[in-house]
């Protein structure tokens, strides 16, 4: 599902963030992305949402190579990825359910089907009922979970999380992650960016250690 | 069809949205759409003075009137008789023949200077005959003039056309005067409006980065901005007609009275329906204007990070 190979990205700054990084994530993999931070996490997944560009090397995603995306295609290739931020990125002035739409309403969803899937999307992570709440109403655990069921509800087959627990208290983070366990058990790839030690140690997934740019463990399966 | 259904769906639900945006700004959004509506109802009230100022000297245009004096020595019978004459013409419409004593009690009772008048053994007047041309066509007019000047009889004929070619040039110059402040003022709208969506776009720099982190296209970013820009356009305009409207209405009544004082029944003209719809028109597609340039330029600089 995403691929990198001898991948390299040096910011206009000169700051070097990723160096010669390789790894390939199976289709209905879940792996968690690890390491302190400035290690290249985000960078990692910029890559993949293809926010930014590697300086050299190649990344796949969904064996399509990123770099041949042109700009103006970028759209179509992020309405087929889902992303899960770690500030939610939630609209403030919108409703859960126009939030949780956005991506459907850009995909061109009729209005009954977007109400189905905006209330699955909801359904699956605890919150139906919510639709007319406002997010600054919500608290943070809520926020996040309302971010999740945006990224979910246009049913993507590859979901990527950066710091998804990252303000969450433990238990909260538990459940989050459960949603994650929840959505890769019907197929969906996930990649998970966390700092979360004491979480990552309860589950068995893949760990992808990066430090310092470089992969230091988890690079081959 | 369901594209379609889709596709207008969306533009109603981005015009509601829009709607409710300004309103939400009330007096932010009654700022800029007085501006605008100034901008716009400078070049529409004078285009509306200038159009009735073409009226007017439309009217005299078609009507010049011109005098034939005769020589002093043609007597009272021929004179009449040449009025006959003058009148059987095709290209005249109506010759008035005044005589010499009316020219002369005329005289005495309008200019002042009746008792100047008996000092003098006779009457200085000629028989004069007021011509009115069939055509108001400027050359058409002059020729009649030139035929009746040859006549043996006539002394002189007095056509003055100089005066509506001076008026004539006056209102060219003033239309060129209009249209440049058109020019000028549309661009300001442009201005005023790509201004307000820039800050716009900057005030929802955040909103716009998640739609493109959630794969909206240019397109689908660019609508609501789109749709504002028309919006206050469109107001603006509206507004405008409405200042314009107003402003002849409060004019009409002093107009009237001072057309009646020159015996004429003038009445300003107002905005016409089809001018109405075309300054809503403009309006609405120049805000649109300003809105495309300033999302050209603004909104691709926003990008995720």
């Amino acid at each position: 599902m995403i691929r990198f190979d001898e991948v390299f990205k040096r910011y206009p700054n000169g700051r070097n963030a990723l160096a010669s990084v390789s790894f390939h994530l199976q289709r209905g993999e879940m792996a968690f992305l690890t390491g302190p931070s400035g290690a290249g996490k985000s960078t990692l997944l910029k890559l993949v949402a293809l926010i930014e560009r590697p300086t050299r090397g190649s990344v796949l995603v969904g064996n399509q190579n990123t770099s041949r995306v042109r700009r103006r295609r970028i759209p179509q290739f992020r309405r087929r990825l889902g992303i899960v931020f770690q500030d939610h990125k939630l609209l403030n002035d919108r409703t859960v359910f126009d939030n949780v739409a956005l991506p459907l309403v850009i995909a061109s969803l009729s209005r009954r089907d977007m109400g189905r899937r905006v209330r699955a999307a909801l359904d699956q992570v605890g919150l139906l009922g919510y639709e007319k709440r406002s997010p600054v109403a919500l608290s943070s655990g809520e926020q996040q979970r309302v971010g999740i069921a945006r990224a979910i509800a246009s049913r993507p087959e590859l979901v990527i999380a950066d710091e998804p627990t990252g303000n969450l208290d433990p238990k909260l983070s538990r459940e989050i992650l459960e949603l994650f366990e929840r959505f890769n058990e019907v197929g969906v790839t996930v990649l998970i960016a966390t700092h979360d030690l004491v979480l990552i140690e309860e589950h068995k997934y893949r760990r992808l250690r990066l430090d310092d740019g470089k992969i230091v463990s988890g690079h081959a399966e | 069809m369901h594209r379609l259904k889709h596709y207008l769906a969306l533009h109603a639900q981005n015009l509601l949205g829009t709607l409710g945006r300004m309103a939400r700004q009330p007096v932010g959004s009654l700022m800029t759409i007085v501006v605008i509506a100034i901008a716009l109802a400078l070049p529409t009230g004078l285009r509306v003075l200038l159009n009735n100022a073409q009226i007017l000297s439309g009217s005299w245009d078609g009507a010049i009137d011109f005098t034939v004096y005769l020589k002093l020595d043609v007597d009272t019978a021929r004179a009449e008789e040449l009025t006959r004459d003058v009148q059987a013409r095709e290209d005249v419409t109506q010759t008035v023949f005044i005589s010499r004593s009316e020219a002369l009690a005329e005289f005495r009772a309008y200019s002042g200077f009746g008792e100047a008048l008996d000092v003098l053994d006779e009457n200085p007047l000629p028989h004069a005959l007021i011509v009115r041309p069939a055509s108001g066509d400027k050359a058409d007019v002059e020729a009649l003039a030139g035929a009746l000047a040859l006549m043996p009889e006539t002394d002189f004929v007095q056509l003055d056309t100089a005066w509506v070619e001076r008026l004539n040039g006056i209102l060219d110059l003033a239309r060129r005067v209009v249209d440049m402040a058109t020019i000028l003022l549309s661009l300001a709208v442009v201005l005023v409006i790509g201004n307000t969506i820039r800050l716009e776009i900057n005030n929802r720099r955040e909103e716009i980065q998640v739609v493109k982190l959630v794969g909206g296209s240019d397109g689908f970013i660019r609508r609501p901005f789109l749709y504002m820009g028309f919006f206050y356009g469109l107001a603006g305009a509206a507004m405008a007609a409405l200042t314009v409207t107003l402003s002849l209405s409060l004019l009409a009544s002093p107009t009237h009275a001072l057309a009646q004082l020159y015996g004429s029944s003038f009445n300003l003209a107002g905005l016409t329906w089809l001018q109405t719809l075309l300054l809503l028109g403009s309006g609405a597609l120049l805000g649109w204007a300003g809105a495309g340039v300033a999302a050209a330029r603004h909104l691709r600089a926003i990008e995720p990070s």
